[in-house]
């Protein structure tokens, strides 16, 4: 293709784009669009898959069984997510092996988030509360992205995840609601979820690189900064009724604004974290890689079975 | 990739009276492991009563590039609608 027919087709997929038209997988598209899908896409995938790892260190202590049962679907939702964002990310072309191989061989990223550590049965509860709340706040305008089998993917995320939000929160509500040593959990989880939360909406605008091509192509609707005080405005009442504080001396509302003001986010640690110096990036994809090379049997017995089944209906045909 | 476990296309009738509804897709040795996995990821919350898989190779779609000679020729048939019909007022319910 010459250089001005590509142009030329690039002008009819940003004029398509502009319009709110979908894009399809066949479609044309610019090499560059689909590099930034798989990028985003697969990451998305990734980080529902190594967000299991931090949850599933509860399963077998949960409090009770109504409390377990929860748990358990809600991390079987993760694995549903990180299923149907895989689907949507290969039909641009990349293998699901090759993205598994990107994320265990550190290549590929996944949220930050999921690199810190669950202490305390109340980091459940802050987790579906906080870490789940931002997520939704992330995903909902995903909604209507460019890239119709992300978009589709991202609705169905959308209606599984608010039961996370809000079995997180009464897990927290139970907590703040019984003992002294049970609120002072549910705080401590809060003291030490808050500020990691406000960084998984991303960098600023100002240091955000992607921000600006990722807006034309509806692979983000809102800014980082806008995301981030939304996060900001729903939560803090929501911490006024579990009665907790919000680890941050500067958080005051602003009548002017209409919002609340916030103090400023310790960006060094982020950028730690995401490169892998995080308090528990290490064992995150150690687990993730154990559970890929452990359950390596399994798909070869799935394998064999398959073929010895074709076999045994050819020899009786 | 070398032994890549087969993808498959998953269709769900949501409930009696609709047709079955393209969904996801996911990767499975065979046919009834496809239908479990469907089962399992596609309808954890009773979004369906049947479900359909269909190995992804299978399927051939028409080309985009050529959807213009496949489909705007259909775009000039107006007669083909109701509308195309100049009926006198009086005639109601046709």
């Amino acid at each position: 293709m010459s250089e001005a027919e590509i142009k030329n087709l690039e002008e009819q997929f940003e004029a398509k784009i502009a319009a709110d038209e979908k894009i399809e997988p066949k479609d044309w598209m610019p090499e560059k669009y689909r590099k930034t899908h798989i990028r985003q896409i697969s990451q998305h995938a990734h980080s529902e898959i190594v967000g299991m790892l931090p949850e599933g260190n509860w399963i077998t202590r949960a409090p009770s069984l109504r409390r377990k049962v929860a748990l358990l679907a809600k991390v079987q939702d993760e694995a549903g997510h990180g299923l149907y964002l895989y689907s949507a990310c290969e039909t641009l072309g990349i293998s699901r092996e090759q993205m598994y191989e990107d994320l265990h061989s550190g290549k590929a990223k996944y949220s930050s988030i999921f690199n810190y550590p669950t202490l305390t049965w109340a980091d459940i509860g802050a987790i579906g509360w906080l870490v789940d709340g931002a997520a939704i706040i992330n995903q909902v305008p995903l909604c209507n992205t460019s890239f119709g089998p992300y978009a589709r993917a991202m609705v169905r995320v959308c209606k599984e995840e608010s039961f996370h939000q809000r079995q997180g929160y009464e897990i927290m509500l139970s907590l703040c609601n019984g003992t002294e040593e049970q609120k002072q959990m549910a705080q401590d989880a809060l003291d030490r979820w808050w500020w990691p939360s406000l960084m998984m909406l991303g960098p600023t605008d100002a240091a955000s690189t992607h921000t600006e091509q990722s807006m034309k192509w509806k692979l983000k609707r809102k800014t980082n900064d806008e995301l981030r005080q939304q996060f900001v405005d729903q939560t803090v009442p929501q911490a006024d009724i579990l009665g907790l504080t919000i680890p941050d001396p500067e958080l005051k509302w602003n009548e002017e604004t209409g919002h609340y003001d916030f103090g400023e986010i310790d960006w060094d640690e982020f950028w730690q974290v995401v490169k892998g110096h995080g308090p528990m990036n290490k064992k995150r994809l150690e687990d993730r890689k154990n559970a890929w090379e452990n359950g390596a049997w399994v798909r070869e017995a799935a394998t064999a079975y398959a073929r010895k089944q074709n076999d045994r209906k050819s020899k009786s045909a | 990739m070398k032994n890549e476990i087969p993808l498959w296309e998953v269709f769900i009738r949501s409930k009696n009276g609709l047709e079955h509804r393209h969904c996801g897709s996911l990767h499975a040795e065979d046919a009834e492991m496809a239908l479990n996995n469907a089962r399992d990821v596609y309808t954890r919350r009773s979004e369906g009563v049947s479900i359909w898989v269909v190995e992804s190779k299978h399927i051939t779609a028409s080309n985009p590039d050529q959807s213009a000679e496949l489909f705007e020729p259909a775009n000039d048939k107006v007669y083909r609608h109701p509308t195309f019909y100049d009926l006198p007022d009086e005639v109601k319910h046709m």
